[in-house]
């Protein structure tokens, strides 16, 4: 049954925070928190309710994160961000320019969050989130030149932009970053190896790497974790493990609609059920919905087909774009579906994509937006 | 003691002060202090390889300046300023 829930909005110029009613209809706003800070990320810690981490950075000042156990009123600031170690060479060495991603860790490591930055690179917190440390085993490793090509980047910089820990197993973990696609750790960080194979790059040479592709987004089939979904920049994938290669599951996209987009959902209890929101990537690459017409995608077995849910959107000039990080689920049944626009509007969806409704707008550029179970 | 021009984009460390008063013999044994009564500010300012960040603004005086290794003076005044950074 459905239950109250919080959303977590993070935007080029603070955070807010909706919160619902249990059958979430009606919605109270708390906001602005760190009005003009830009806020990359806002995540609750399942392991302690009412605890969130904010990923934050501003125009002016360097990047930082700040911790709640208030459930968003008062906040404390880490007192050591994540940072690179000192390097000798100070004009060439890396510096973080904000974290893109902020990740709790296994439930049974309580206090250990993880966080993916750009430039691409991994840090982790064994405090609850108050101070870091830089984890050689990716932002070292021999390959790092290689996996992360000066030139490569998004428009905010190139990114490590997800952390997926397998709920089984502390030590077995994914990341998906914007220069060379997903990569798998079986010893808790401490070796990467690339896991790509079938995913295209088709702005590289070889369309077909090793590495070197551009992962949007990784998620699991929450109930079954060897299931793997990807939004990629050249498509829509599904791995199933121990299986090394990703079927591309946009190709049973609508034509005309294509397979593009930033961010893919796992539907919290059926495995062959995921949701996508498609923009359009053609020709100079609009990031836009296709045509003016925003809609989600539904597929119910797996990526072998998929059917629109558009009830509720904008019929016609309706340009939205949603970053990697603004569309995601509850856990409700049915499960509640929510996205917010770079135009500042927020959208749910009470029925599973069914019909759409905004319950905000006017907010600054809407770069993530969480949901979590009112504490 | 230096004293120390704080801008608005870092009062929330300084309980709002404005003006405040540092102890050192270079930029960064003053910021070092800052630091230290005023957790957190210095890395919002200088980043881990001690790079000024792209869009903060050093002057001693009426000198701007780069280097964390310039030398202070008891009575110099140490101006951190925001940068112009878009909207």
């Amino acid at each position: 049954m459905a239950q109250p829930v919080q959303l977590l909005v993070g935007t080029r110029k603070g955070a807010w925070i909706f919160r619902s009613d249990a059958e979430r209809r009606d919605w109270q706003v708390d906001g602005p928190h760190f009005l003009g800070a830009i806020i990359h990320h806002l995540v609750p810690d399942p392991r302690e309710p009412g605890v969130l981490l904010m990923s934050a950075s501003t125009g002016h000042l360097g990047p930082t994160i700040y911790r709640s156990e208030d459930n968003g009123r008062t906040w404390k600031e880490a007192s050591r961000p994540p940072a690179f170690p000192k390097a000798e060479d100070a004009e060439t060495a890396r510096s973080v320019s904000h974290t893109f991603w902020l990740e709790p860790g296994h439930a049974a490591e309580p206090g250990v969050w993880w966080a993916g930055t750009s430039p691409p690179a991994l840090f982790e917190s064994r405090d609850g989130g108050m101070s870091w440390e830089s984890v050689a085993g990716f932002n070292e490793n021999p390959m790092y030149k290689a996996w992360v090509p000066p030139e490569a980047g998004t428009p905010d910089g190139p990114l490590l932009n997800q952390i997926r820990v397998d709920p089984r197993d502390p030590a077995h973990m994914y990341i998906a970053t914007s220069t060379a696609g997903v990569f798998e750790s079986a010893d808790r960080a401490r070796s990467w190896r690339p896991l790509n194979q079938n995913v295209e790059a088709n702005f590289l040479p070889d369309p077909y790497p090793e590495f070197g592709q551009d992962a949007h987004y990784i998620n699991f089939a929450p109930a079954n974790p060897d299931r793997i979904w990807q939004q990629n920049h050249c498509g829509i994938y599904r791995l199933d493990r121990p299986g090394e290669r990703w079927e591309r599951i946009g190709k049973a996209m609508p034509q005309e609609i294509g397979d593009i987009g930033f961010t893919i959902l796992g539907h919290p209890t059926c495995t062959a059920t995921a949701w996508v929101f498609p923009m359009d990537g053609t020709e100079v690459w609009p990031r836009v919905s296709p045509g003016g017409r925003p809609a989600v995608y539904r597929t119910r077995d797996a990526g072998a087909s998929w059917e629109r849910q558009d009830q509720g959107f904008p019929r016609e000039q309706g340009w939205f774009t949603v970053k990697r990080q603004a569309f995601c689920n509850d856990a409700g049944a049915p499960c509640g579906l929510y996205l917010g626009t770079t135009g500042g509007e927020l959208w749910a969806s009470g029925d599973e994509g069914e019909s759409w409704r905004q319950i905000a707008a006017h907010l600054p550029e809407i770069y993530s937006v969480v949901a979590a179970p009112l504490p | 003691m230096i004293a120390v021009l704080i801008p608005s984009q870092l009062i929330s460390y300084t309980d709002g002060a404005t003006r405040v008063q540092a102890e050192g013999a270079t930029v960064e044994a003053a910021l070092d202090d800052l630091d230290r009564r005023y957790p957190g500010l210095k890395f919002r300012v200088i980043d881990e390889q001690d790079r000024v960040r792209r869009h903060m603004r050093l002057f001693v005086g009426c000198d701007e300046t780069r280097d964390l290794r310039r030398p202070l003076a008891p009575g110099d005044e140490l101006m951190i300023f925001g940068a112009l950074s878009g909207g």
